[in-house]
């Protein structure tokens, strides 16, 4: 890479709407809504926005949420494939328009009903319309329709060829949890998960049970980038991009990546850590804390070991003695995650990694040097450091 | 007869009902207390005026009363057929097979199709209480039958009944309007299998969507064969099929047959949620075949909790529906 995006561009202003299991408006309202808020938060109008990025999977059209909103002229607009696995992809696209001058000011923005609209975990039975659908045809009468059935096919080879139990993917689901009790805007606020609860949940996809999925909501997520130097002149101390990256790698399919070699960690996710630890000029032991996309637990085990916090096949240990609990090794999550918080595609992970920055976490750690923020899995992904100024 | 000519029909002799007396209904008891205590205490009413004479008096009226909202209990037939009337009834209306016309436009509607019916709306109007000892009857009139309507619950008709309470004397106590919606039902599903051949009975799975990449391969399922997509070029099979060879960049392949042996590399067992045309819990597994390539696939003929990463299995070709052909697997004897 001849022109590096280390420390060229930064997020400003982050804003949202409330998540819900039934927002009760339209998916544009939520979109103006998170992308008003972000704006607001950002100090700046409207007016000044030039740049809008946001996943593919969203119905909201740039230009119909930039005319809800009151957003003029646009010299950028971008969309990222690929589910969950834009959720930092659309930063890079936002970095890279602030670091090239293409725009000031990208905002950057997911909204959904997910929940009271179309729902994922309904399977992909419905309203498949593009070449996808040879893909499919092989999963399709086999009954490997849902999310989680994918996931649930990596995850009994990662058990197999590790010895995971799911004791150690509850692990996952309590700790992040514990973060949720303390966030008022998260679907669990207030309730606490124990292990007899986990174990005594129903089974969803063996090995994957009820407590190991994300939820599905309703709500919008959004944040504004620009340059370092003008988020200096602006209110909140500004979360800086140390380092972004996307990667697809090697024989990638759309969730269903089981004919390659060794189906028990994410090459993908490997090679955004490489992208992003050398961007940034940093390493595991830089990062102080991490929002790891949590939409099933066993993914975040994986995601451990591709950013190298511990070994391969050593993240069924890493997350026990509370390592990813304020004051452990890594406090990952604290807004409690997709699987506590609410699931709006990894955009709501990126407010808390700025919150962290910001040190107004719910659940803030002492140390906040640096915070990785990761996108989905089983898809081509994304993933960012981000850094103080 | 075309739909259009029997809906004409219908229409004509349903509005032949609309305007003129539409008979009489009357039950088999006078107004009194023991079945207004009854009544109130099964949806606990504790207005003390129907129930005790005191508090009536206190409250205005000549003794206890029977609820308002309840007079049409007294003119209903009871656990009778209505046309099996006591000479008592006979009397008040006039020897009549059927009671009211009510249940002859019912009967006219479902003979065309309309058999599905729900009440909509009803409004009431009570002239003065009703007093123990008073024989209540209904007068009917069909107000109105509105034109055809495309409603959520199918195509129909509002029909909107009127009833004038009178007593022995003749005298009106209250008059009702009560609408209803008649609408042709969906056939249920038993009436439809009565028709149809069993098998059909029985939800189906999703097919395949099928296109230039894909079809060869499930046309020779239909043919009992099990392929694996091999490059012409450097021989290098692969699963799923794909236009171009990965390695060499060839576009000339063919489907070579395979086995059908291989073990299990992963699988799931499904639980939630349940999609037609599967039995659930049921297996989906990563098979990885002796060829070398993987596949995914249902694992059969075997109990779930014996299945296992490892497992040696082998080709087994169903149709799991009773429809759709499947290359399925199933543990090596």
């Amino acid at each position: 890479m001849t022109i590096s995006l280390k420390d060229r561009a930064a997020i400003a202003g982050i804003g949202q709407t409330e998540y819900s299991k039934n927002s009760g408006r339209s998916e544009l309202q939520l979109a103006a809504e998170c992308v008003k808020a972000a704006i607001a938060d950002a100090g700046l109008r409207p007016s000044d926005i030039d740049g809008m990025t946001t996943f593919t999977l969203d119905t909201n059209d740039e230009i119909e949420v930039a005319r809800a909103v009151g957003i003029g002229d646009l010299s950028f607009f971008s969309r990222v494939n690929f589910g969950g696995g834009a959720a930092i992809g659309v930063m890079l696209q936002a970095a890279m328009a602030v670091a090239t001058g293409v725009a000031k000011n990208v905002v950057v923005y997911r909204a959904f009903n997910e929940r009271s609209g179309h729902r994922y975990s309904k399977g992909i039975a419905e309203g498949i319309v593009t070449a996808d659908l040879i893909h499919w045809s092989w999963y399709l009468p086999f009954g490997l329709l849902t999310p989680a059935s994918w996931v649930a096919m990596f995850t009994q080879r990662y058990m197999h060829e590790y010895g995971c139990k799911p004791s150690d993917l509850a692990q996952v689901a309590i700790s992040t949890r514990k973060h949720a009790v303390n966030n008022p805007n998260a679907f669990f606020y207030g309730k606490e998960l124990t292990m007899d609860d986990y174990m005594s949940s129903r089974l969803i996809a063996d090995p994957l049970r009820l407590f190991d999925c994300c939820q599905e909501s309703d709500g919008g997520a959004a944040c504004v980038v620009t340059s370092v130097e003008h988020a200096k002149d602006l209110p909140h101390p500004p979360a800086v991009i140390r380092g972004v990256a996307q990667a697809a790698a090697a024989d990638q399919e759309n969730m269903t990546s089981f004919y390659r070699p060794s189906i028990s960690h994410l090459p993908e996710m490997d090679l955004v850590a490489q992208q992003v630890y050398q961007m940034s000029g940093l390493g595991p032991d830089d990062v102080d804390a991490a929002i790891i996309y949590d939409a099933f637990t066993p993914i975040v085990l994986w995601q451990l070991e591709s950013f190298g916090f511990c070994g391969r096949g050593e993240g069924k240990d890493f997350v026990k003695d509370g390592n990813l609990e304020v004051g452990g090794r890594l406090p990952c999550n604290t807004n409690g995650g997709q699987l506590s918080e609410a699931y709006i595609h990894g955009m709501n992970g990126v407010n808390e990694g700025v919150r962290l920055i910001r040190g107004k976490s719910l659940n803030q750690p002492a140390k906040n040097d640096h915070v990785l923020v990761t996108g989905g899995v089983g898809v081509p992904t994304s993933g960012m450091i981000l850094g103080k100024l | 007869m075309s739909l259009n000519d029997k809906r004409e029909e219908l229409e004509r002799k349903a509005h032949a009902y609309v305007g003129k007396d539409s008979g009489i209904e009357v039950g088999p008891d006078p107004v009194n207390e023991v079945m207004i205590r009854q009544l109130c205490e099964v949806i606990n009413d504790q207005n003390p005026v129907y129930v005790d004479d005191a508090a009536a008096k206190a409250n205005g009226f000549d003794g206890i009363i029977t609820p308002p909202a309840a007079l049409q209990m007294w003119t209903m037939p009871g656990a009778r057929p209505p046309w099996d009337l006591t000479d008592e009834e006979k009397e008040i209306v006039g020897n009549r097979q059927s009671i009211s016309k009510d249940v002859e436009l019912n009967a006219l509607f479902a003979e065309y199709g309309y058999t599905g019916v729900v009440g909509t709306d009803q409004e009431e109007e009570y002239i003065r209480p009703v007093r123990p000892g008073e024989k209540i009857t209904a007068h009917l009139f069909i107000d109105h039958i509105s034109e055809q309507k495309a409603t959520a619950l199918g195509l129909g008709y509002f029909i909107t009944v009127r009833r004038v309470y009178k007593n022995q004397d003749g005298e009106e106590v209250a008059t009702s309007t009560f609408r209803v919606l008649r609408y042709q039902a969906p056939a249920q599903p038993a009436a439809q299998a009565a028709d149809a051949p069993q098998a059909s009975a029985k939800p189906k799975r999703l097919k395949p969507p099928m296109g230039h990449d894909n079809s060869w391969w499930w046309d020779a399922v239909e043919n009992d064969q099990f392929l694996i997509q091999s490059c012409k070029s450097c021989n290098t099979l692969r699963h799923p099929p794909r236009p171009m060879c990965g390695k060499c960049q060839s576009l000339d392949w063919e489907g070579v047959e395979a086995s059908g042996n291989g073990t299990i590399y992963s699988y799931t067992v499904m639980h939630h949620p349940k999609f037609p045309g599967f039995d659930y819990p049921f297996v989906t597994a990563v098979i990885e075949l002796e060829e070398g390539t993987r596949i995914v696939s249902n694992v059969v003929d075997c109990d779930p909790l014996a299945v296992h990463v490892g497992m040696p299995v082998e080709l087994t070709i169903q149709k799991p529906d009773g429809e759709l052909k499947l290359p399925l697997f199933r543990p090596v004897a």
